[in-house]
């Protein structure tokens, strides 16, 4: 019995210093303040989904693959996390330059019903000429929000409508697929733009 | 709960009476800055305008509402992200301001929802909004439509 309080003690303290690690980690890992404590996505070499993009090309994670690719989910009928998002997204890219270029950006819609090729390739249009929209049948937007441990759901509204609750974060992944790290909504450029040089050189260093 | 509704009576009277009451929290004490509002594409979306309230009286203030002909339905909204990452945005309620103090409507948190535009918010625009507040007090401002990728009034 007592043996066994002290095997508890025991594992009570080891419980105790992986937390610490991990919450040192934590806060040493993030720009200063806590990630999302949602799960990370998977890499996207294991997701499997077929969306078409905002000028009808049939796409899927496969299309990202061999170029960094940033990633984030909204819908066009959002009047003020999307497009803060969007813009905010426009002027990192803006700072980036050239090296924007190398990258992948998509705008991947929770609001398939609404948000058509056509109402994406306007939207997207009015943002940084990178940023490309995805949009495709609902069950496949939901396997997209699963590989990516993304979460949405649909609410009515008062006006008779509906809205999205939605991730707002935005993903950034390596050249190979790997998930490298998120950009919480409205997070400042200067934690936003290195982040977004370290998925690149990642690319660089042909890491994995 | 008697005096308070005879104070508010009272209070009501005089300012209809046209007095300026100095314990009373008068649309001269609110002053709007920097109001600005994204384009909208057509008029099925809901617009969003951003501004900060600021308190220069002695007494609060409680904005309890909008009005504007831009839109049927404008209301204070407010953005949250939850620990997850995950975004919602629900009506914000009254919203009292403290004397000397201000209330910032930005992207990703407060905004004016403008629910069932009347026409379509143009770029290089503006449009009449009026703040309703409590003490029957109304403000209204001018806000300016910049562009759909606008991160702010100077944008």
């Amino acid at each position: 019995m007592r043996r066994r309080a002290i095997l508890g003690y025991g594992a009570a303290g080891v419980g105790a210093v992986a937390l610490m690690l991990f919450v040192g980690w934590w806060q040493v890992d993030g720009p200063g303040g806590p990630e999302p404590v949602g799960q990370r996505p998977v890499a996207l070499t294991e997701m499997d989904f077929r969306l078409t993009d905002h000028e009808g090309n049939a796409v899927g994670p496969e299309t990202l693959i061999g170029r960094p690719t940033m990633a984030f989910f909204g819908f066009t009928y959002c009047p003020d996390v999307c497009p803060t998002t969007l813009s905010d997204i426009s002027g990192w890219l803006d700072d980036l330059g050239d090296e924007a270029d190398e990258m992948n950006v998509v705008f991947i819609t929770v609001d398939p019903e609404r948000d058509t090729v056509e109402t994406m390739a306007e939207y997207v249009g009015y943002f940084h000429p990178g940023i490309r929209g995805w949009t495709g049948p609902e069950e496949q937007i939901a396997r997209v929000a699963d590989g990516f441990h993304a979460t949405y759901e649909r609410l009515p509204t008062e006006s008779g409508d509906y809205t999205m609750n939605h991730s707002a974060s935005v993903f950034l992944f390596a050249a190979s697929g790997r998930f490298v790290t998120m950009i919480d909504y409205h997070e400042p450029r200067e934690f936003a733009v290195p982040k977004i040089r370290r998925a690149l050189e990642e690319e660089m260093e042909g890491a994995t | 709960m008697k005096k308070y509704i005879l104070t508010s009576t009272l209070a009501a009277l005089l300012t209809l009476g046209g007095f300026s009451a100095p314990a009373l929290a008068g649309p001269e004490d609110v002053v709007v800055e920097n109001a600005w509002s994204r384009a909208s594409i057509g008029m099925n979306r809901p617009g969003a305008a951003y501004m900060t309230i600021r308190n220069t009286g002695d007494e609060p203030v409680t904005l309890i509402g909008l009005t504007t002909p831009l839109a049927m339905m404008p209301e204070i909204h407010e953005t949250k992200t939850n620990a997850e990452g995950v975004s919602s945005m629900n009506p914000a309620g009254e919203i009292a301001i403290a004397p000397g103090e201000s209330v910032a409507l930005e992207p990703g948190g407060l905004h004016a929802m403008l629910m069932r535009l009347q026409e379509p918010m143009t770029e290089g625009d503006t449009f009449p909004l009026t703040l309703l507040f409590d003490d029957g007090g109304e403000v209204t401002v001018e806000v300016p439509i910049l562009g759909i990728a606008a991160r702010g009034p100077e944008d």
